[in-house]
């Protein structure tokens, strides 16, 4: 077993980063996500790792330092939340596109305006359709734990695709918890040497990245594009499973909480999931079939497995710490695209809480069980989208 | 799309669209983009290459002996970064622009 220590989320993810010492960093400040590589930048002027850290003008330019790197045949991180992922907008689909294997730990953060520095899921939902791999992580230990797996699949050769490791700005972030770290050579061993493909640096046989492609044969590269994702979640699962040895802590693409006999459930992303699920046995307790599922994988969104996780269930509320404004939530989305495929599907809310990092507490978690119930019983929906936690 | 050894046509091309061939833009002929054509006026050049060095693609010869050649106008899009920067002689220019088709 590897060292307990108390930490916070960012502490975490940069001895995560440490540990498997990638060639090239590339990275901007920008609250919450400041603190984890100012800790991994540490990590380089201590000669702990040498990594070589290039310190660019805005995100906009760290993305793209990094997928230089990336396609000159280097392990690349960085990180970064909020407006800092909005700026570097296009060149993720490019990092994507180009099937870059770059590992990016996104600190979930609100968008402007009004401006806010604290936790939701707007960042990384804005970056829903870029191509890359989005893993969210509960607490400090699965940030720390993701990250390390994260490159495990995104440098898959079968994958070669950008991740994406998510945590809840300040409330993982910058709370300290408790933390199992994994030995050094247990890690390195893990993550194994990096494998280039196509490498830019190889110079004796040159090659191009980025070209135009029109209307003969882009339409056949989103094809193909499309095709790799499909391939992402068994590799998530290998990768968790040779993780769970290593470990004992078992990841799936997403974790059911009390789902087996479920005549119930709320679906929940992130550190909200931790309360729902003190709440959620405090129900069971009074003999309330209700259960949780917390998606990890949400791109590639696993609909099957999804699916066939709720096909019991009679109602589900999902919850958005994100809008769509005019639309439902983006997870609300999901589980809808999920259940559609099934013959009975639940009836299904869908609840936007903790905007801008507005606390999500137990009386909430209450409030939308205390509905499921009554929908259950009833078969009846009164509001499909609401809106939680607002002072009136 | 034609299929072969069951790999469907999309599923053969590179990862990434990553080009695995060098030197293949000159397969991609950019002339026919044209609208305004550059003339070489050579008793005004002075051989400084300006024009060679400033093309963003090939439409400069280069002659054996490292002199300014024709244009190459299979690759020439009338972008007239060639005639902007020529010095000419005596401030008489040596590349000017003219209307393709006139």
């Amino acid at each position: 077993m590897g060292k307990i220590v108390a930490v916070t989320g960012n502490e975490a993810v940069a001895e995560a980063l440490r540990q498997i010492n990638p060639d090239v960093c590339a990275a901007y400040p920008i609250t919450p996500a400041t603190d984890l590589m100012q800790r991994f930048s540490g990590f380089i002027s201590n000669g702990k790792v040498d990594t070589e850290m290039v310190l660019v003008e805005s995100e906009h330019s760290a993305m793209s330092a990094c997928i230089g790197a990336a396609a000159a045949g280097g392990r690349v991180a960085t990180a970064t939340s909020s407006q800092g992922l909005a700026l570097m907008w296009e060149m993720l689909y490019i990092a994507a596109g180009d099937r870059l294997p770059i590992v990016m730990p996104l600190v979930n953060r609100a968008l402007s305006a009004p401006l806010n520095i604290h936790g939701d899921h707007s960042d990384g939902m804005g970056a829903r359709d870029t191509g890359w791999i989005q893993i969210y992580s509960e607490n400090a230990q699965e940030a720390y734990d993701n990250t390390i797996q994260a490159f495990r699949i995104a440098e898959h050769l079968d994958i070669r695709l950008p991740a994406m490791v998510c945590m809840d700005g300040f409330i993982v972030s910058h709370s300290i918890e408790r933390v199992e770290y994994i030995d050094d050579d247990k890690v390195k061993k893990f993550v194994g040497k990096f494998k280039t493909v196509n490498p830019l640096l190889d110079l004796d046989r040159p090659k191009s990245f980025g070209p135009l492609i029109l209307t003969d044969l882009y339409h056949e590269y989103k094809r193909a594009q499309h095709e790799v994702m499909t391939k992402v979640a068994g590799v998530a699962l290998d990768v968790a499973a040779d993780f769970e040895k290593m470990t004992g802590r078992k990841y799936e693409l997403f974790e059911k909480y009390r789902m087996n006999d479920a005549e119930i459930a709320i679906v929940v992303m992130s550190s909200a999931a931790g309360t729902t699920k003190d709440i959620i046995d405090e129900y069971r307790k009074k003999g309330v079939k209700v259960g949780l599922i917390k998606p990890r994988l949400f791109r590639p969104f696993p609909f099957k497995e999804m699916a066939n996780a709720l096909k019991k269930v009679k109602a589900v509320a999902v919850m958005d710490r994100a809008d769509s404004f005019g639309g439902y939530g983006p997870l609300y989305y999901e589980i809808c695209g999920a259940v559609m495929t099934l013959e009975k599907k639940p009836l299904m809310i869908n609840k936007i809480f903790g905007l801008g990092g507005r606390d999500y507490l137990p009386d909430q978690a209450e409030y939308v069980i205390d509905e499921l119930i009554k929908i259950a019983k009833s078969g009846k929906v009164k509001t499909v989208k609401e809106y939680i936690g607002v002072k009136e | 799309m034609s299929k072969s050894k069951g790999k469907k046509f999309w599923e053969k091309l590179p990862a990434g669209s990553v080009v695995l061939e060098a030197g293949s833009a000159v397969k991609f002929k950019t002339g026919t983009w044209r609208s305004m054509r550059p003339r070489w006026i050579e008793e005004n050049c002075i051989q400084c290459m300006f024009c060679w060095m400033y093309c963003p693609d090939m439409s400069i010869k280069v002659t054996a002996e490292g002199k300014r050649g024709e244009f190459n106008y299979e690759y020439c899009k009338g972008c007239g970064i060639c005639a902007l920067e020529c010095p000419g002689r005596k401030g008489v220019k040596a590349i000017v622009m003219e209307e393709e088709g006139k």
